[in-house]
């Protein structure tokens, strides 16, 4: 999907702020949030991690740019949540204001009237088998594809309609487009490629630029060179 | 604390989830210890020191640098670190620098780290303006972290995703020629191993 989450190349941002001794968690909440994504995973909530990653795609996109990461876990947990049937967004919203939270607070949750149906992943484990070989070798001049469909994507927008060139083969894994939405494993070979800065920004790059995607094979076909 | 963009609402997504965490107690979906739990895994048992002992082992141990570079994760499980599911971390590639190649590791779409070598990302490798700058502009981002690097180094960036995590090999330093491996990894930093930065010379 074309939303927020996929920051890659975007112009406007400042500099980035670093902090010395920067501890793993800055409040408790967050701490909480981090516990409450692992106890919905084993609550079947979750679904799998592939469902869990774009269901913070699926956030309220301001508040993914201003609620931090675990203001985006939480929006995604929610989310899901709210779609499994296991907890109200109301009451949730209800207990907020009882502990002080603005009337108009912006809440990062969208569930979807009409959610994915998503079985419990068996395993985390997202390997996969698969007898047919890979379609490219190493060396290979790829393309992507220019456009995306509106779920889950490994596909950045500044990747799109681009020549590469096919750097290794990582075997083959569950294809997150699918696994995120319910519709099965369909395990899809994964390949490293290769981008010249120029390919991706044009003639005012950084000529010694190389940036290197992990891409999924359905996202890729020969390119002629 | 900054106007960075985790704080301009902080009390919205903090208020939201103690009520959230309420709920579920209630519900008996969240063990009530279960946050200082995390808290502790985090703070104590995961993080960059074993990403620093891998780095550590590699520049003294040549035979372990040929399979690291070959094959992170099961050289990484030597030294016992798991690089599995619950890891975060199911593929490990671990990327050389040298005088030619400077490698930095980012995850545009989401935040993808190797959290098993270098335990949870810091702030910044999370943040809008890392994810967005680093593909585009790296030199004027690693210049931000004091790293500069000459016209003619390659840079190379890894726009890493969920499945296949990186990790870099910084250059040893000059000067180290007859330390420790333990001491080796005191020199080895977080921002070292993500690629924003290089280790100096010890003074």
């Amino acid at each position: 999907m074309d939303g927020i989450h996929d920051l890659g190349g975007m112009h406007g941002f400042g500099p980035i702020e670093r902090e010395e001794n920067e501890p793993a968690f800055h409040e408790r909440w967050e701490a909480a949030v981090f516990a409450m994504v692992m106890a919905a995973g084993r609550a079947g909530a979750t679904g799998n991690a592939d469902r869990f990653r774009h269901a913070i795609e699926r956030i309220d996109p301001i508040a993914y740019l201003t609620h931090g990461y675990y203001g985006r876990w939480l929006g995604a947990i929610e989310t899901l949540l709210a779609e499994a049937g296991m907890v109200d967004p109301a009451e949730v919203t209800a207990r907020s204001m009882a502990l002080g939270a603005a009337p108009n607070g912006r809440i990062a949750a969208r569930p979807s009237p009409r959610p994915d149906r998503v079985a419990p992943a068996r395993s985390a484990d997202n390997r996969r088998e698969l007898r047919q070989p890979p379609l490219f070798a190493t060396g290979d001049p790829v393309r992507t594809a220019a456009a995306v469909k509106p779920g889950h994507t490994r596909l950045p927008r500044y990747a799109r309609g681009k020549c590469g060139r096919i750097l290794c083969c990582h075997d083959a894994w569950v294809y997150p487009d699918s696994h995120a939405h319910g519709q099965g494993d369909q395990p899809t070979h994964l390949y490293t490629v290769a981008f010249t800065g120029t390919e991706l920004w044009g003639r005012e790059a950084d000529p010694a630029l190389r940036v290197h995607l992990d891409l999924f094979e359905p996202y890729l076909e020969l390119a002629d060179v | 604390m900054s106007d960075h963009d985790h704080h301009h609402h902080p009390d919205e997504p903090a208020i939201r989830a103690e009520a959230l965490e309420g709920l579920l107690i209630e519900q008996g979906l969240l063990d009530p210890a279960a946050v200082d739990a995390v808290i502790a895994t985090f703070n104590e048992r995961i993080g960059p020191m074993n990403g620093a002992r891998v780095v550590a082992r590699a520049w003294s141990d040549p035979a372990f640098r040929a399979r690291l570079l070959e094959d992170g994760s099961a050289a990484v499980a030597e030294i016992g670190i798991d690089s599995g599911p619950g890891g975060q971390m199911e593929k490990l590639v671990v990327v050389e620098n040298t005088a030619r190649v400077h490698n930095v590791v980012v995850c545009t779409l989401c935040s993808c780290y190797p959290w098993a070598v270098l335990g949870l990302p810091p702030r910044w490798y999370k943040s809008p303006e890392y994810r967005s700058r680093i593909v585009r502009e790296p030199r004027a981002v690693l210049a931000e972290f004091g790293t500069r690097l000459a016209d003619d180094t390659e840079v190379r960036v890894w726009d890493s995703s969920a499945e296949v995590r990186y990790l870099v090999l910084p250059r040893r330093p000059q000067g180290t020629e007859a330390w420790q491996e333990g001491e080796l990894a005191e020199l080895v930093t977080r921002d070292a191993m993500i690629g924003v930065e290089q280790i100096p010379e010890p003074a």
